[in-house]
């Protein structure tokens, strides 16, 4: 069992999430992903960890509530618990040496960004942050952001109700035009990682993307998270979840990621309707 | 009491002889193939206490018993059965007990044909005495008792030892309960939230009950033995922190051979297909059967084929059609004579309605829209015996076909679990990633020792919890004379 230490709602659909976990605290490193498990009959759902403190003994993530697991996380407080929390798992972003960089987080997509950025400010490197949303409603962490030592932060929304209108493709590339970054990370929504890679590649700047493949047990036992990457299959649990934006099959992760569609939403269905939040 | 001959065989001399009954085989009872196919219930029932003296009755119980050098474990065969005639059940248990942790599991799984009931004297005229489903009685016994008059063995002084496994599969427990005999302090880690490795999330409900599992671990956390689940030794310590940072005096390593192996044919990253693993860690260790009740889906495919021929792709097929599927092939390489599966096994899936397609082997698999609707392969026949004395499929020219499905399952072997290369840096592994050990399990690192499938590769529950047994042993000697 693992105790819920911190329990905050971000915007409407997203969520953050602190927990008691010393051992894991001490190991974390950007990048890298837990596995958790609510309760006996719950499934494993991989997310990032956004937070640590090895002193104090808790890790950190946020969630978007997405369907019936997520959803369940949101009505857990601070006080309730969790009965497995795996990690840390996966390898950790590259951050050293990096120079300048641009990181783009899309959506809760931002999670991940904001601990990738803050280890690459860290190691020293000039970061640039393109923060991406739907609305000004989902738009996470830009305070945080703030705080760190950034060279720029542009935050962007579809529908212009926070920072510029349009898409985060749209500053990658005056960044890269400008010759302002020497390398870019992206991680969001398969489609919008695609577009990132596709604007770096009209520029020959190189790019590294988080993927978030269905996973089983994260350890590399299952094949759940297969992706392919420049024509080799790589196990996205314990390959990555980092990977070369260039190599990575775009269609078949999209592809694989809607497996389960249709059982999701039943799942879903069935959990909103016994659940009294009606959302 | 019965004593004990110099191989630690009890001798009866002060009990009437035992005059053997001649006859068939007690059958066991089992649910009929058209209803269990339908459910995840186990196939088969167990004797009941008649049936199971009925067995043992036909036991010669043998001066010389041939059938204890089939057990790769040594169990004294003749020994438990004798328990079993004089009604002396209990007492049969312990006698399982001194040479294997987990009985109820090994009458249920052993390729028994292929070991102690093949060395049976019976099996030279006639059928052989049912030694695993007496096993399993006994075993099942034990387990229908509560804790407190379960045969727990009996442990040593503290040692005031430390000792960490690494692994919760049979190689792992079997070494831990050893070590906790021995009286050292054990604790076992494992990355999953369920211990049991292969027990819990491989080898199905229908044929390994999961409340038997959880019944045997509970019997060695009775005897000690504390059980870690959700860490994974790699990520959160490595082995040399176990014994620097942890405190651990002796480290065992059985983390098995999890990493499946797909075929490298195109169209392996279709949606509806599935390594082996994880179509079995789905359903088994996260109950995708009871969905939605449960949270974890499965895809349940109409048409299914299993590509393999050994435990792995009987399981995965039967596990298919229970979960619906109209039909499900196997689609292996060499003949049913190769198959490495257990006979009861291919027994059971053949009268479930399972379909062996025999010589084929996969070329590729075709899809529409990302998703499975074929398996296009090649007819096979057999050439010249390879290196395993098994005869060498070769292709037959020309001879490609298709086969119609919706979802393609892949059983063609595992590789070592890939995490433990981050656990040990520096121990000594083969050019395959299993670990190198000496005969007694030591590895290349003093005072880190390993056993099962990590070490051997794939193979069987009775051989892992025999190397994770050894391995104590030389562990308790290299703790003592340190
Ligand atoms: C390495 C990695 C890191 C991730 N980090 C974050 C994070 O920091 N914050 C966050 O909000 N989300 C993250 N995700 C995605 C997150 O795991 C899914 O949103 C979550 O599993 C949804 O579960 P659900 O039951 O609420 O929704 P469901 O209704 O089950 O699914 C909704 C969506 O989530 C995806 N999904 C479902 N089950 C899984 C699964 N077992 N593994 C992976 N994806 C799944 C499906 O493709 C689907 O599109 C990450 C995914 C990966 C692989
Ligand atoms: C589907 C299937 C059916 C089978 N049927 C039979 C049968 O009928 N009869 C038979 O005799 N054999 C059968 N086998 C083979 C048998 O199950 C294995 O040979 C046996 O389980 C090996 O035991 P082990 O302890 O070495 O490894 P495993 O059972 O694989 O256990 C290893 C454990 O270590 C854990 N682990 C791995 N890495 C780490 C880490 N870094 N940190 C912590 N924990 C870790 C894993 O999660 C796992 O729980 C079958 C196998 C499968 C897959
Ligand atoms: S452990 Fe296996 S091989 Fe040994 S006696 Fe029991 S069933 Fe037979
Ligand atoms: S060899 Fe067969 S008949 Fe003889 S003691 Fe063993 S089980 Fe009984
Ligand atoms: S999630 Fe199972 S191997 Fe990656």
């Amino acid at each position: 069992m693992f105790s819920i230490v911190h329990a905050r709602q971000l915007s409407d659909a997203v969520f953050e999430m602190g927990v008691h976990a010393p051992k894991i605290a001490r190991k974390v490193r950007a990048g890298q992903f837990l596995m958790l498990r609510i309760a006996e009959g719950g499934e494993r759902i991989p997310l990032t960890f956004s937070d640590w403190s090895a002193d104090e003994g808790w890790i950190r993530f946020i969630y978007m509530r997405v369907g019936k697991t997520t959803h369940q996380l949101s009505h857990l407080q601070a006080g309730d618990s969790i009965a497995d929390v795996v990690g840390p798992l996966g390898v950790p972003s590259h951050v050293e040496g990096l120079g300048r960089v641009a990181v783009v987080g899309g959506g809760v997509g931002a999670a991940v960004a904001y601990p990738v950025a803050r280890a690459m400010v860290a190691a020293g490197n000039d970061v640039h942050v393109i923060l991406g949303a739907r609305n000004a409603n989902l738009l996470i962490l830009e305070e945080e952001l703030r705080a760190l030592p950034l060279a720029s932060l542009t935050v962007v929304t579809d529908d212009g109700s926070a920072g510029e209108k349009g898409l985060v493709t749209a500053p990658l590339k005056r960044l890269a035009v400008a010759g302002e970054v020497d390398a870019a990370f992206a991680v969001g929504p398969a489609i919008m990682m695609k577009f990132c890679a596709a604007t770096a590649a009209e520029h020959g700047v190189p790019i590294t993307v988080s993927l978030n493949p269905i996973m089983v047990d994260g350890t590399g036992m299952c094949g759940a998270c297969r992706v392919s990457v420049g024509g080799d299959t790589k196990f996205g649990c314990v390959d990555g979840p980092d990977f070369d934006g260039h190599l990575v099959d775009w269609e078949e992760l999209m592809s694989r990621q809607r497996i389960y569609a249709d059982e999701e939403r039943l799942a879903d269905a069935e959990f909103s309707r016994s659940c009294s939040c009606h959302t | 009491m019965p004593h004990v001959d110099d191989e630690g065989r009890r001798v009866f001399d002060d009990r009437p002889r035992h005059k053997a009954v001649r006859g068939e085989r007690t059958p066991m009872p089992e649910q009929s193939a058209e209803r269990r196919a339908g459910n995840f219930d186990e196939v088969g029932i167990g004797y009941s206490a008649d049936e199971a003296l009925a067995e043992a009755m036909r036991c010669l119980q043998c001066k010389n018993p041939t059938c204890q050098q089939g057990c790769p474990v040594n169990i004294d065969i003749r020994g438990f059965i004798r328990e079993i005639i004089d009604g002396n059940w209990a007492d049969g248990v312990s006698v399982l007990k001194e040479r294997n942790a987990l009985p109820a599991v090994c009458g249920r799984v052993c390729p028994q044909e292929e070991q102690c009931e093949k060395t049976c004297v019976l099996s030279k005229k006639g059928e052989p005495i049912a030694i695993g489903r007496l096993e399993r009685f006994l075993g099942d016994h034990d387990l229908s008792c509560d804790l407190e008059n379960r045969c727990v063995p009996q442990t040593a002084e503290p040692s005031g030892f430390r000792c960490a496994v690494v692994g919760s599969g049979p190689a792992g427990l079997a070494c831990a309960g050893e070590l906790a005999r021995l009286g050292h302090a054990v604790t076992v880690f494992e990355s999953l939230h369920a211990a049991g490795g292969v027990l819990s999330y491989g080898i199905p409900e229908f044929r390994l009950p999961k409340h038997i599992v959880d019944a045997e671990i509970e019997s060695l956390v009775a005897m000690g033995v504390e059980i870690v689940t959700d860490y994974v030794v790699g990520r959160l310590s490595t082995v040399d922190e176990l014994m620097t940072e942890e405190g651990f005096d002796a480290v065992f390593i059985g983390s098995g051979a999890g990493l499946p192996v797909f075929m490298g044919i195109p169209g392996e990253n279709l949606n509806g297909v599935y390594s082996a693993n994880e179509f079995l860690t789905r359903v088994n260790l996260m109950r995708a059967y009871e969905f939605p009740t449960s949270d974890t889906p499965v895809w349940r495919g109409r048409k299914v084929a299993v590509v393999g021929g050994g435990n792995v792709a009987m399981d995965s097929a039967r596990t298919a059609l229970r979960l619906g599927a109209e039909e499900v092939f196997l689609v292996y390489r060499r003949t049913e004579d190769e198959m490495p599966a257990r006979r009861e096994e291919v027994h059971h899936a053949r009268e479930e309605g399972v379909e062996f397609k025999m010589l084929c082997s996969p070329l590729e698999i075709t899809g529409h829209d990302g998703w499975v609707t074929g398996l296009v392969a090649t007819r096979m026949e057999l050439g010249e015996p390879d290196s395993s004395g098994r005869r060498a499929p070769v292709c037959v020219m020309d001879s490609d076909f298709s086969i119609d499905c919706d979802t393609v399952i892949i059983a063609v072997g595992t590789r070592a679990n890939p995490l433990i290369a981050d656990a040990a840096p520096n121990l000594r592994v083969t050019s395959r990633g299993y670990i190198s050990t000496d005969e007694h399990g030591a590895t290349s690192i003093p005072g880190v020792y390993a056993g099962g499938d990590i070490v051997t590769g794939a193979a069987t529950v009775i051989l892992a919890m025999g190397a994770g047994k050894r391995a104590a042993t030389s562990m308790d000697g290299w703790l003592r004379n340190r």
